[in-house]
């Protein structure tokens, strides 16, 4: 039980927004250990951002019915009230996103932005340490030239190095768990590859938990130990990942599976 | 500093005109050539001339002084009913659009009301129960200011509150206020500047109505706006007299929407 970090039991998130309600996770349960990195797979539009927002609390309540149980460290967070879960929040729980050019603060510097959590979590640090901290942190995600990255806009960065600054922003306060929702997505084939390794390492280093989430099944079965495959909100199948890739039992599984272009498959054998 | 250049042209010929406004509202402060409210009996309706080189109105009084003088004023006016607009245009419309829900649905409904009827007309009724002079003038005009920029702030929000960067703020742990007028706001700037500049195009032209009407600077001061409306009277014997302060409010407006506009273009 000890090194049980998440557990979500039973989670149904359903729209209320349009005249039919809109059940767009049904019934999800999965587990998570502490420095175990796990793999959510799935087509577009199967849930599995709406699953992630549910776990970092970032749902808007208003328009949605959320039912069921995330237990993060033994304590309920999903329908725990914002005040609650914010002090743990963000010192816990880092998340990147899919979308490099819309995950940083435009009008900000990098340095600024990096510093954030650090300002709400770690009042008692001076400046001098949060620069410290910062430039670390920077280096930590492997950027070249900390210091002057540190200054610059996020329209000066790259989509790599963007998404390198918004890892190096959620590990920062090095959380328990990272949610990486489709984090490699928008880039190049060979960043992509940088970024999975960098994942890799944190995990590594920091023993930090990781929900990487991705349509790219080649990318998931590298990095990730486990795996829960998703379909219209529901899990499909969840297991060990090379178990899975081996003997898929569902039929969208194995399409899957069948639907990786044959030439990774080839090298990734 | 980006080079003068690399601005749009009008933008650059914008910035001129608003310089020299700029520049003669403070000379206004500190100098004028005449008592702006001094009568000289000898000079009634005199036309301009190297000794008043706007002439001077019917009870003799120097009206490149009283120029001066009056676009401060109306300056003034039109800045204090922008700053109202914008405030309180900024507070609404941040927390409206940033929660959404009944807040929402309330506020909008009202700011709806308000924003049909047109400003002018709120803000005589503001001044026909609360009374004339400068003071209500600002309030009832900053009032009426506040539905137009609550709409843009508003949409604004709305645009800036599921970006990821203020999902990862929220995640962080960073208050409602915070991420509201630290992370989201400076992003609005944009918009909010050149609606602001056409803001206060619409405070100088509604202060000079308002003037005009005589609810708003009171005899002997004078603005802009009270200056042609004194100068109706004559405006066949002494154009000059309603010509002058036309002019300035033109070009007050004129630089400013040139400005208004090179902002956007960029
Ligand atoms: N505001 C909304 N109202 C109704 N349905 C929504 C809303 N937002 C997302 N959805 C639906 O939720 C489903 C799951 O979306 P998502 O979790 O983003 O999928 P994924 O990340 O797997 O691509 C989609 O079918 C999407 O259409
Ligand atoms: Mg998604």
């Amino acid at each position: 039980m000890e090194d049980l970090l998440l557990e979500i039991k039973d989670l149904n998130i359903e729209f209320h927004d349009h005249d039919v309600p809109e059940r767009v996770v049904n019934g999800l349960n999965m587990k998570l250990k502490r420095g175990e990195i796990l793999g959510i797979v799935g087509e577009s539009g199967s849930g599995k951002s709406m699953t992630a927002m549910a776990i970092a609390g970032l749902l808007r309540r208003h328009d949605m019915k959320i039912g069921g149980e995330i237990n993060f460290e033994g304590t309920e967070i999903l329908h725990a009230s914002r005040t609650e879960i914010r002090g743990f929040q963000g010192d816990d729980i880092g998340i990147i996103f899919q979308e490099p050019m819309t995950s940083l603060n435009p009008v900000k510097r990098i340095g600024w932005q990096v510093e954030e959590s650090l300002r709400i979590h770690r009042p008692e640090m001076s400046k001098a340490q949060r620069y410290a901290l910062a430039i670390d942190s920077l280096k930590s995600v492997e950027l070249e030239e900390p210091e002057k990255t540190y200054k610059k806009y996020p329209h000066e960065l790259s989509g790599g190095m963007r998404q390198r600054v918004m890892i190096a922003s959620a590990m920062i306060c090095e959380p328990k768990l990272l949610i990486a929702d489709e984090p490699t997505t928008a880039l190049d084939v060979t960043i992509q590859l940088q970024i999975v390794k960098l994942l890799q390492r944190l995990n590594r280093e920091k023993n930090t938990s990781i929900l990487f989430i991705s349509h790219d099944l080649s990318l998931v079965k590298q990095l990730c130990a486990k795996i829960l495959v998703m379909h219209d909100g529901r899990v499909v199948e969840a297991g060990d990942t090379l178990e899975i890739f081996t003997h898929p039992k569902e039929a969208y599984t194995k399409e899957l599976i069948g639907a990786i272009p044959k030439v990774e498959k080839m090298k990734q054998l | 500093m980006k080079k003068w250049k690399s601005y749009p042209v009008n933008f650059r010929i914008g910035a001129v005109i608003t310089g020299i406004m700029l520049l003669l509202i403070v000379v206004g402060f500190f100098y004028t050539p005449y008592n702006p409210t001094g009568m000289d009996n000898s000079a009634k309706l005199a036309a301009p001339s190297l000794r008043h080189i706007m002439g001077c109105d019917n009870f003799g009084r120097d009206i490149f002084s009283r120029v001066l003088k009056g676009m401060g004023n109306t300056f003034l006016i039109a800045l204090a009913t922008v700053a109202i607009g914008v405030v309180c245009g900024i507070i609404v419309g941040a927390f409206t659009g940033y929660y959404g829900g009944w807040l929402d649905e309330i506020l909008m409904r009202v700011n709806d009301v308000v924003f049909a009827f047109p400003s002018i007309l709120l803000a005589l009724v503001f001044v026909s129960i609360f009374g004339t002079g400068k003071y209500n003038v600002v309030l009832a005009l900053g009032i009426a200011f506040v539905p137009s920029f609550a709409r843009i702030v508003r949409g604004e929000f709305i645009k800036y509150r599921d970006m990821d960067y203020v999902k990862s703020a929220r995640l962080a742990g960073v208050s409602s206020l915070r991420i509201i007028f630290v992370h989201i706001l400076p992003n609005t700037m944009t918009v909010l500047l050149s609606s602001i500049m056409i803001g206060f195009n619409n405070a100088v032209l509604a202060e000079a109505g308002m003037s005009y009407l005589g609810i708003g600077v009171q005899p002997p001061d004078a603005s802009l706006g009270s200056m042609l409306s004194e100068a109706q009277t004559y405006l066949f014997s002494a154009p000059n007299y309603a010509v002058f302060p036309g002019l300035m409010i033109i070009l007050m407006v004129l630089g400013f929407s040139l400005l208004a506009d090179g902002i956007k273009e960029r």
